[in-house]
């Protein structure tokens, strides 16, 4: 057992319950984005019991249910950290595939037990399950934290999201709780009747439908476009009304086209944002208590994972595979 | 606006316009409306500012140029003559026109003082007015535009000067405020030193942001520093002052219409940096996913700006002494002017002195 399993004073450790199985995951393990080390255990959408507590910490008890989300370290004192933005740290600490304060390499949460300083676990809302909750540390804390950052909460405005999976499914429930039209625009004409019916998008667009986007130009304030695969964006563009914003928190492994006259025609932008600060983060779970969101899972044990993995990357799920870690033999 | 129910008069007008895609100007007689029921002004140009936007639309780069085409957007000069219903205006008044002269007043754009963004917009020259016929632009002895379209120009700036405010000024002013890149101690790059870039600098450094120049360019250095007001200059082909300078910027404003690439100029941005693309490039540039995710920074377009906000930014203009660079020229060098144009050759606009060298055929 790696010495950063040692409990310090201010870290909490917990026995992992669930753990989401996130695109990332399956970018990292594969090495899409370059820079992976290996052995890697994946995983950052932990959910857990809380079995031991530092002496300093003051947050949670032994019996608690906590999460752990992307990030487990940061430098605390750049100007990001200062405003509750540990994300954009540049010495922001990954809970796997990173290097740790102590110089070890951190591993995520497809395993038993995680150790983690205070700062980084949030307290996991009394009225959520569990497993289904597991995914909003990733998944939920991404569309949460850009809609807010660029003003997409406005009741009554229209949201479009592209892409129906773990992250857009959870964008669709997030935009209907701001009071938001929702549309899901996907190239997956199968995707609409559960988007609609399911989800509660109010409607659905082909994005391979010539004549539907034409129809629906100009029509939407915002869109999160939540696709990793390289895309067009001059449709996406298109739907937007004058001063849309698109939101891209997707990551496409090579860059995407970008035409600039329908950019500087209605003065539209292309923004990222990658997933959230942890206040930010516990805000969103308290949000998605609050409205009773949670993902929509597949259940399964730690030995299908590699099926699970393979179905990922077809798309073949509904919409997010999360690990019963606890009942699993690893 | 509703169309008289009255004819519309027309009157003469001389100026000079392209024929054809080969983008060379010369002499056309032509003529504007006239209708003293409505809210037109009048007015002799005095000068017209050269835009890079001209040579694009006399070559049709962009694909919708009408031959004959009467180019020219930063136009400046005295109230000849104000219909009926002018409050704004009256003769002798010094005043400029930008790029619209028309847009449809009830759409939410027009709304918000954002004529620029109404779908029905009409440009100065080569659109179609609502009555059917051409619009032609300054490259002519008068102009013609309702008074909506029509700014008040300063007395304590030189006219000749002020005219490229009229599309380079509101094109660089209009982002800095909406991008809320004009608060004081702001650090604030230019990418690209030409007609826009160079006004971009001067209303940076007017808001009180260090500036720094970006450019292709170190033989521009020296002016951008000097003369300018500019801060500091990266050559954007030298890898180490790029290196050096990541992460350093608030914003920029880009101003290039070449194909570039964006990933260098989005590792300059600080966190949450913005970048604004004034520039016109036809064809779509890469955009790297990864930098943009992981500084939560913004890449942005924008085009002009409304008349209530042209008219703002001329009258800070008029405030803080900020007029062009310019190269005066005459009418009939238009022609070699564009062939420099078209390899930068110009520090940093050719204005064109109408009133004097404009001739009848």
């Amino acid at each position: 057992m790696p010495s950063s399993m040692e409990n310090g004073e201010d870290d909490v450790t917990l026995k992992i319950l669930y753990c989401g199985v996130c695109h990332s995951d399956l970018h990292s393990v594969k090495n899409g984005w370059g820079g992976a080390k290996y052995p890697l255990v994946p995983g950052h959408e932990i959910v857990g019991v809380v079995t031991k507590v530092g002496s300093s910490v003051k947050k949670f008890k032994v019996g608690d249910h906590v999460g752990v989300g992307v990030i487990v370290g940061s430098c605390t004192n750049c100007e990001n950290c200062k405003q509750d933005l540990e994300n954009y740290c540049p010495k922001m600490i990954l809970t796997y595939g990173s290097t740790d304060h102590d110089g070890t390499m951190t591993y995520g949460g497809y395993s038993d037990i995680m150790v983690a300083h205070q700062n980084f676990v949030l307290k996991f809302p009394d009225n959520l399950p569990l497993d289904a909750g597991a995914p909003l540390l990733c998944a939920g804390i991404t569309v949460y934290s850009p809609m807010k950052y660029y003003g997409m909460t406005e009741a009554g405005k229209h949201l479009g999201v592209v892409g129906l999976g773990g992250l857009g499914h959870v964008a669709v429930k997030i935009g209907k709780a701001f009071g938001l039209k929702v549309t899901v625009i996907s190239t997956s004409p199968k995707k609409e009747k559960e988007a609609i019916e399911k989800l509660g998008a109010d409607s659905f667009l082909v994005s391979r439908d010539p004549e539907k986007m034409k129809a629906a130009l100009g029509t939407i304030d915002y869109i999160v476009d939540t696709v990793s695969a390289v895309h067009p964006l001059d449709p996406l563009l298109g739907l937007l009304k004058t001063n849309g914003k698109l939101v891209q928190v997707g990551l496409p492994e090579k860059p995407l086209e970008l035409p600039i006259f329908p950019l500087a025609l209605g003065r539209k932008l292309v923004g990222g944002s990658n997933i959230g600060g942890l206040k930010e983060t516990q805000e969103m779970l308290d949000f998605c208590a609050k409205h009773n969101i949670v993902a929509d899972i597949e259940l399964i044990k730690m030995d299908y994972i590699n099926t699970a993995m393979e179905r990922l990357s077809k798309a073949d799920v509904h919409y997010r595979f999360v690990i019963d870690v606890a009942n699993s033999s690893l | 606006m509703s169309k008289s129910p009255e004819v519309e008069h027309r009157r003469k007008a001389f100026g000079w316009a392209a024929r054809d895609t080969s983008g060379v100007l010369s002499p056309f007689n032509f003529s504007r409306r006239w209708n003293t029921e409505e809210e037109d002004v009048a007015f002799k140009v005095l000068f017209c500012g050269i835009c890079h936007s001209d040579l694009h639309s006399i070559k049709n780069e962009w694909g919708f140029a009408k031959y004959p085409m009467v180019p020219g957007h930063e136009i400046v000069g005295i109230v000849t003559e104000v219909g009926n219903k002018v409050s704004k205006f009256k003769v002798g008044d010094k005043v400029g026109v930008g790029c619209m002269v028309g847009a449809c007043h009830s759409c939410s754009s027009c709304s918000s003082d954002l004529e620029n963004y109404c779908p029905k917009m009409v440009f100065t020259y080569g659109g179609t007015y609502y009555d059917g016929t051409p619009t032609y632009g300054g490259y002519s002895d008068s102009m013609v535009a309702n008074e909506r379209y029509v700014v008040k120009m300063p007395e304590s700036i030189p006219l000749d000067a002020s005219a490229p405010l009229l599309c380079a000024g509101i094109t660089v002013y209009s982002p800095l405020k909406h991008f809320g890149l004009d608060k004081p101690g702001m650090h604030i790059g230019v990418v690209g030193l030409g007609g826009l870039g160079h006004v971009a600098v001067k209303f940076a450094k007017a808001f009180g942001a260090e500036v720094t120049v970006i450019s292709t360019s170190p033989a521009k250095q020296k002016e951008a520093i000097e003369h300018l007001g500019a801060d500091s200059f990266l050559v954007s082909r030298n890898p180490e002052q790029m290196q050096a300078a990541m992460g350093t910027l608030d914003g920029i404003i880009d101003t290039v219409s070449a194909q570039h690439p964006l990933l260098p100029l989005l590792a300059l941005l600080k966190s949450q940096g913005k970048i604004v693309m004034v520039g016109a490039p036809d064809r779509p540039l890469e955009l790297p996913v990864f930098p943009l995710l992981m500084g939560r920074k913004i890449i942005a377009g924008s085009c002009i700006g409304g008349m209530k906000e042209t008219q703002e930014m001329i009258d800070f203009a008029g405030k803080h002494n900020i007029t062009a660079d310019i190269e005066v020229i005459s009418m009939d060098y238009v022609n070699t002017a564009m062939e420099r144009l078209a390899k930068a050759d110009v520090r940093y606009r050719f204005v064109i002195d109408v009133g004097n060298t404009l001739n009848k055929a």
